[in-house]
């Protein structure tokens, strides 16, 4: 009886939206009377960090801190249109729509700058603290704030933009599959190490090296996030899950997390991740979509991993040790 | 059977409230008392999304029946931060990226209130078995293990 | 403090141009950080409008089956329950989501006419002044079944004389265009078998897999002053879920408001429609708020899973390790009804082969009807059971070669450029340059010439003798 160490790889690719009806989704944006931009969207966060991805993009474009944007969604009288958050879509779509929103909103603060500093709108920028400036010639300058008020009290200008993002409806062409269904694409390798018990067939993976390319890491900590959680969900799935445990049969359905198994926080490996960026012409700044793919490669990784340790090829997901236990009867010559 | 008056300290302040017989712990905060903080996640003992202080010990509040309890002291997350500053535990899964959607983390914070209430100086595998009854599908829990950690630490003079 | 936070490997695609951002690139506080330590977060839930009802299921105990008769004498009489919807309440109750998109037909009564297609399917919404009593209502619904044969393997269902699962389509598949599944054809994979050194045929199987987000499916619809319903809803999708059920209620769709966007987990399970229907003719109908929430059960089982997926693979392969041709033949397991699986399906013939350039393609791509819980989008769907059929397939030939699984998968490798099997040329890929930095991570060796190869220049490899 021993545990047999194993490693195991896989390789992957991952689509960028999956639009072939067409996929829109539009941001509005507009300045309030001190300089605040409200982005008006009706997208969705399921937790991923949708809100704060998109905020962070509305400030790259405007040229202005964090604490000038909020992010108002997701309501269909105010917010403008979104098809949703799948297919890896949010960060790509949405941030693309509020990155157009963001720059025609930044065209007329400038415009607006230059009326109220006489100068012209192309010698302007941000300074990134709130600030908009004559290039050269820093001391001529308005703050935000004081430029909004000036925009509703004086100019009657309204600072504002509208954006949208759309992916154009693709048909099939059914005799050869012939498609355009999605934008881009991200990739992974991940290495699974895993220690399989010979007795009980329990299978443990111990560390998973993950490495992704990504586009663009739009914030590096929720990448983490998303690499992490994603790689546990992996891992769940390969090991443990599943609503009918004999399928096709539906008998021994689970109803709770009491009969529904996944990894608790004793069961995580040592990760050991890294990010690569190679930026999507289309992506909000090169970014592309990885919020499904992260649960990917890690199953094959864990099933190479566990022929790797013990000889026996698993087929059929999940993992479980009785599939385990049967292989290595099997192998065995201990048929029953 | 007819409702009875219950009475509880919530938060250091009393509350008194009608409640049915049978009606949950849970359902009482959130109801009665409007504290929406802990969460429905399985309303059958399986999830620790609802899980509370009473007494000083965490329970799942959907398991306790509000009546068998009444006088008892109860602490939820909106009684956690003091003087509206975070304290240490919710700041470290503020900063450590502990959260992503945020449905388990009332019951996760009140998990790791109760352990280091307990033990001020936690190993992993102490913090391990404290949260072993909160399910998270988002983080694949290392960032929770490794915030609380670092609560602890923060805590510590 | 510390989050862990991956510092991106510049030494990979360094001729990239270096940008100058302000805050693209930082590590930024989540937004919603703060109001979840603190417990202010406002899930849908979390709003307790008064005089609020609420609605449970009575649902199918039986995997097909005639509905003989529905007696509601008794759950009318449970203290407490209001009312009890069946589909003649639902002004158009046979639905199918991505009709949107122009998917058809409509396949899916919002609650069952006539007979069931699967069990835990719903029958009657029990309306009650609490959730005790509609539990209590919905226990007490005795419904009267014929039983009908039932057919829960993907491939009995496509076998002659298979009971059919769902009368709308006609058969126990989608049909894509006159065709019985999604096609890929590229090259020719048969004269690619025949000049192949190894051919290698293996067969891949998943079960479903339940989303399991910590919050469950629902909404609370609170009927406005001006006649409009606002429905507090944990959707994934806001105007998605709008539309669909404005269909469904055949009311103008301005006549409804979605407030959402803040969700305990969604991971694809929360697209169905599953729930604003019935609670919104429940609330047109007694003019009071209501309440629809799954209980964890019915999220573990009546909740769309990921799909279970049958996967064959055969492939074409020189002694060099080559592979010259892949023929997929692939099942979807939809359930009784097509939600997004005739989509999903189509993903996962998108993502054939793999991250490979294989100059011979063939794929069948089942969407099958059985008497099941339906299946639906979850984290991947399409591509996550394929991805482990896939790898498990590469490994699996690297082996059968005696040959190094990741110089294997190098060879293989698309680069941009390549013409992939839907005709969609590659571009800004990187296969090759992860799985080299994943070798780096475990201390993998490599020899130069694979260290060396990159997904911009294609010829870098064919120098290596390809």
């Amino acid at each position: 009886m021993a545990k047999l160490r194993g490693r195991g790889y896989a390789s992957v690719n991952y689509p960028t939206g999956m639009n072939l009806g067409g996929d829109p989704s539009q941001a509005l944006i507009h300045a309030t009377t001190t300089g605040t931009f409200v982005v008006s969207l009706s997208s969705v966060d399921l937790g991923q960090g949708l809100k704060t991805v998109v905020a962070q993009c509305a400030a790259e474009t405007l040229g202005l801190p964090m604490e000038n944007i909020l992010v108002d969604t997701a309501d269909t009288d105010t917010g403008p249109h979104c098809m949703g958050t799948f297919a890896s879509r949010g960060t790509h779509r949405v941030g693309n729509a509020v990155i157009m929103a963001a720059a025609e909103a930044r065209e007329v603060m400038l415009a607006v700058a230059a009326e109220e500093l006489e100068v012209d709108a192309g010698d302007l920028e941000t300074d990134g603290t709130g600030y908009i400036q004559v290039k050269g010639a820093e001391e001529k300058r308005v703050h935000i704030t004081d430029l909004a008020l000036a925009a509703h009290f004086t100019h009657g200008r309204t600072i504002s933009g509208r954006g949208i993002f759309l992916k154009e409806k693709n048909d099939p062409v059914p005799e050869t599959g012939e498609m355009d269904p999605d934008s881009c694409q991200a990739h992974a390798c991940t290495v699974a190490v895993v220690e399989v018990d010979d007795e009980t067939g329990v299978v443990e993976v111990l560390e998973m090296h993950n490495a992704y390319e990504i586009g663009r890491a739009l914030n590096p900590a929720m990448v983490a996030q998303q690499v992490e959680g994603g790689a546990w969900m992996g891992m769940s799935h390969a090991l443990f899950e599943s609503t009918e445990p004999y399928y096709p049969t539906r008998d021994h359905g689970p109803g709770d997390f009491n009969e529904y198994l996944m990894p608790g926080p004793a069961d995580i490996p040592m990760y050991h991740n890294a990010i690569l960026e190679r930026p999507a012409g289309n992506g909000p700044f090169g970014a592309k979509g990885i919020g499904e793919m992260t649960a990917n490669a890690p199953i094959p990784a864990i099933a190479n991993a566990i022929f790797d340790a013990c000889g026996v090829r698993l087929d059929t997901m999940p993992f479980t040790p009785e599939r385990v236990l049967r292989g290595l009867d099997e192998l065995r010559g201990n048929h029953h | 059977m007819a409702s009875q008056v219950v009475n509880l300290r919530v938060n250091e302040r009393s509350r008194e409230f009608l409640a049915a017989p049978g009606t949950s712990l849970l359902s009482s905060l959130r109801d009665a008392l409007g504290l929406m903080a802990a969460k429905r996640g399985c309303a059958q003992g399986s999830c620790g999304t609802c899980t509370v202080l009473l007494d000083g010990r965490p329970v799942m509040s959907c398991l306790v029946a509000v009546e068998t309890v009444d006088g008892a002291s109860v602490r939820t997350l909106e009684g956690v931060a003091r003087d509206g500053e975070l304290d240490e535990v919710q700041a470290a899964f503020l900063e450590g990226f502990a959260t992503q959607c945020g449905f388990c983390t009332a019951g996760m914070i009140m998990s790791a209130e109760a352990l280091l209430d307990r033990n001020p100086d936690p190993t992993r595998e102490d913090v391990v078995e404290a949260i072993s009854g909160n399910v998270c599908r988002c983080t694949g829990y290392g960032p929770i293990v490794d915030a609380i950690l670092d609560a602890a630490a923060r805590r510590r003079p | 403090m510390r989050y862990k936070t991956n510092p991106i490997d510049r030494t990979y695609f360094a001729d990239e141009p270096a940008e100058d951002f302000n805050v693209i690139g930082s590590v930024v506080q989540r937004s919603d950080a703060l109001g979840h330590v603190t417990g202010r977060t406002t899930f849908f839930e979390d709003l307790s409008p008064p005089d609020l009802l609420h609605v449970k299921m009575h649902r199918s105990t039986r995997h097909h089956a005639r509905i003989l008769g529905v007696d509601l004498t008794d759950a009318l009489a449970v203290p407490g329950v209001v009312r009890i919807l069946t589909h003649a309440d639902i002004p158009n109750n046979v639905f199918t989501p991505l009709k949107l998109i122009g998917v058809q037909p409509d396949d899916e009564p919002v609650l069952a006419e006539g007979k069931v297609r699967y069990l835990g399917e719903p029958i009657c919404a029990v309306v009650a002044e609490t959730e005790a009593a509609a539990y209590e209502g919905a226990a007490r619904v005795r419904v009267d079944y014929e039983e009908l044969p039932a057919v829960l393997d993907v491939e009995e269902a496509l076998a002659e004389g298979a009971p059919i699962v769902n009368e709308y389509h006609g058969n126990n598949y989608f049909t894509y265009e006159g065709h019985h599944c999604r096609r890929i054809r590229f090259g020719d994979v048969e004269s690619a078998f025949a000049a192949a050194d190894h051919v290698f045929e293996w067969r891949y199987q998943s079960a479903p897999i339940e989303h399991a987000p910590t919050e469950t499916t629902g909404c609370i619809v609170v009927p406005q002053p001006d006649g409009r319903l606002r429905i507090h809803s944990d959707t994934q999708a806001c105007f998605f879920t709008l539309d669909n059920t404005a269909l469904i209620l055949g009311t103008p769709f301005n006549k409804l408001r979605i407030v959402g966007g803040t969700v305990g987990g969604g991971f694809g399970g929360k697209v169905d429609i599953a729930v604003e229907p019935v609670a919104c003719v429940a609330a047109m109908l007694t003019r009071q708020p209501v309440k629809y929430v799954y209980s964890r059960y019915e999220e573990m089982q009546v909740s769309s899973p990921r799909a279970a997926e049958r996967i064959y693979i055969k492939d074409a392969v020189m002694a060099d390790g080559r592979i010259t041709g892949r023929k997929i033949t692939l099942y979807v397991d939809a359930g009784a009804y097509s939600r997004h699986s005739p989509y999903g399906t189509t993903k996962a013939a998108a993502h054939l082969p793999g991250p490979y350039s294989i100059p011979n393609v063939w794929a069948d791509c089942h969407c099958v009807f059985t008497n099941r819980t339906p299946s639906s989008a979850m984290r991947g769907f399409g591509v996550t059971i394929g991805d482990f059929a896939l790898e498990s397939q590469m490994d699996r030939i690297a082996r059968e070669l005696s040959m190094d699984p990741l110089r294997l998968r190098l060879i293989n490798a698309y680069r941009d450029g390549d013409m992939k099997a839907h005709r969609k040329v590659a571009e800004g890929t990187a296969l090759v340059e992860v799985i080299q930095k994943a070798a780096e991570m475990v201390g993998h060796e490599l020899p130069a010439e694979y260290r060396q190869m990159s997904s911009m220049d294609r010829a870098s490899m064919d120098r290596e003798g390809r």
